[in-house]
């Protein structure tokens, strides 16, 4: 354990890719460090790959919100943090999260997302097309890598796509630490209840989508568990998968022996997927987790209450799990990377995020054979400041 | 060891649904249409074991079981 002094942690990142630097030490000699969070507590970092996984999937560590502390500042500060309302399942402990997360499954086994992979295909095509109307140079992140998961997200929950300014703002303001606590809140209650809404009109308008099917499925739920359900879906289901594909095309094309690799052999797309969610781990900050009561890790004490951030990125990087962790490589066997976490709460949507990834890594490559960056890679605004790291915009020309 | 026939079980009482199983070794595991493991073959064949034991470390549940039996 270390004697130094806690450290504290920063999203942001070395390069365009790589972990915190000080990261990279850490995993080697200490998987767990003391870490001081942003409200002055007392807590620990996760660097290390074992340890990581040892303490997502004990259930000696809570997920609920109440009991966390912040990782890193943000401007909006709250006095307390809020406890996590009915069906914002990613914010509660087994056994209430297991009664959210248990009817949603279903929804998103690996064939029920293998039947979406055309229609999915259909979607990343007309976004290519909308790209070639507008012609070369164009935001990738913009028109292909933001609408592609909104439109399927969308369709799958019965949200209005017509609607995505709405949800897209309010998203983005929430998951941004620069932003005011009034305004943080603000967009938190507008599309809480601008879901809400959505839930209501279901209710009496059934439709073929998650959220009618939620309601058929257990009459029980309140209109406040849907809604919290249909905001977690919305915001999880987007951003990520948004940014990941923004990112990983910025990899590619700044790996080019990587790029062509990948041209010459299409095959190799599902392994560079993993890679790239191993290499990119754009949840890079969390998740955080609280000790109920004092538990070991690897030798380590944690005492009850003091909360744990895992660096998913740092321990994606783990020299002990993935031989010469650093380097970029879509040959490599990634599997078993955290990008999704680990333990009762791992992603959800995570076959979902599998194929739409693929489909628009394939598609994309395939249609611009000369796919390259519009500017140099130093003038790409990257989402230190954000929840899930990703770039702001990716200017291309083909 | 590593060749000798192979026992597999699930839990389905741990299982949350994450589908590591069904794409990694889709000879052995299948989910249900509520989203659970279904074990298929609790006695998979050699040419399988690899992908099975990559199943069962990457089972974000522990929901898996493997013994070699024999
Ligand atoms: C590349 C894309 C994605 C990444 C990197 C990602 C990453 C993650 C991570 C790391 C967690 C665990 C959080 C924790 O342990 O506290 C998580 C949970 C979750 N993700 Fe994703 N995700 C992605 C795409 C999606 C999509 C497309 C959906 C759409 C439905 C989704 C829905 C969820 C939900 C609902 C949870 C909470 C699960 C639970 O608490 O049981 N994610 N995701
Ligand atoms: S990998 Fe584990 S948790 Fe996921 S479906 Fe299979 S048995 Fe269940």
């Amino acid at each position: 354990m270390s004697q130094g002094l806690p450290v504290t942690f920063s999203t942001v990142r070395e390069g365009y890719f790589n972990p915190p630097p000080a990261t990279r030490s850490l995993r080697r000699t200490e998987p767990l460090t003391r870490m001081e969070f942003a409200d002055g507590h007392l807590g620990w970092l996760v660097t290390g790959y074992s340890a990581a996984r040892a303490v997502l999937a004990d259930a000696r560590f809570s997920a609920r919100g109440e009991l966390k502390h912040p990782p890193v500042p943000r401007a909006a500060t709250l006095d307390e943090a809020p406890a996590a309302p009915p069906g914002m399942f990613i914010q509660h402990d087994d056994p209430e999260h297991q009664r959210y997360r248990k009817l949603l499954v279903g929804q998103f086994t690996v064939r029920r997302m293998r039947l979406l992979t055309e229609w999915i295909e259909k979607i990343t095509a007309e976004r290519l097309d909308e790209m070639e109307r507008l012609g070369s140079p164009a935001d990738l992140f913009e028109h292909f890598a933001l609408p592609i998961p909104s439109l399927v997200i969308c369709e799958l929950l019965g949200v209005p796509y017509a609607d995505r300014a709405t949800f897209q703002h309010h998203t983005h303001v929430w998951s941004s630490f620069g932003e005011s606590t009034e305004d943080v809140t603000a967009a938190f209650l507008e599309l809480g209840a601008y879901l809400g809404g959505l839930v209501r009109l279901k209710r009496t308008e059934p439709a073929d989508d998650i959220i009618s099917g939620l309601i058929t499925a257990d009459p029980d739920l309140t209109d406040e568990e849907l809604t919290s359900i249909a905001f977690l879906l919305l915001v999880a289901g987007h951003e990520t998968t948004a940014n990941q594909l923004a990112l990983g095309t910025f990899a590619l094309l700044e790996h080019p022996e990587q790029l062509a690799a990948l041209r010459a052999d299409p095959s190799l797309i599902e392994g560079a997927v993993e890679e790239s969610l191993r290499f990119l781990s754009i949840v890079h900050h969390g998740p955080t987790r609280a000790a109920l009561e004092d538990v070991e890790v690897e030798g380590t004490l944690i005492r009850e209450g003091e909360v744990v951030m895992v660096s998913l990125a740092a321990a994606n990087r783990d020299p002990e799990r993935f031989p010469d962790p650093e380097s970029f490589d879509v040959t490599r066997r990634a599997a078993g990377h955290l990008g999704f976490g680990h333990g009762i709460h791992q992603c959800l949507g995570q076959q979902l995020a599998r194929i739409e990834l693929r489909v628009g890594f394939t598609a994309l490559l395939e249609r611009f054979p000369q796919l390259r960056l519009a500017c140099p890679p130093e003038e790409i605004r990257l989402r230190h400041d954000m929840q899930v790291y990703g770039v702001y915009a990716l200017p291309v020309a083909w | 060891m590593r060749d000798g026939p192979l026992r597999v079980g699930v839990d389905r009482r741990l299982c949350c649904g994450a589908g590591m199983c069904a794409l990694l070794a889709p000879e052995v595991f299948d989910q249900c249409d509520e989203g659970f493991v279904v074990l298929l073959d609790p006695a998979p064949p050699a040419a399988a074991h690899a992908a099975v034991r990559e199943a069962a470390d990457q089972c974000p549940c522990s929901a898996i079981t493997l013994h070699s039996a024999g």
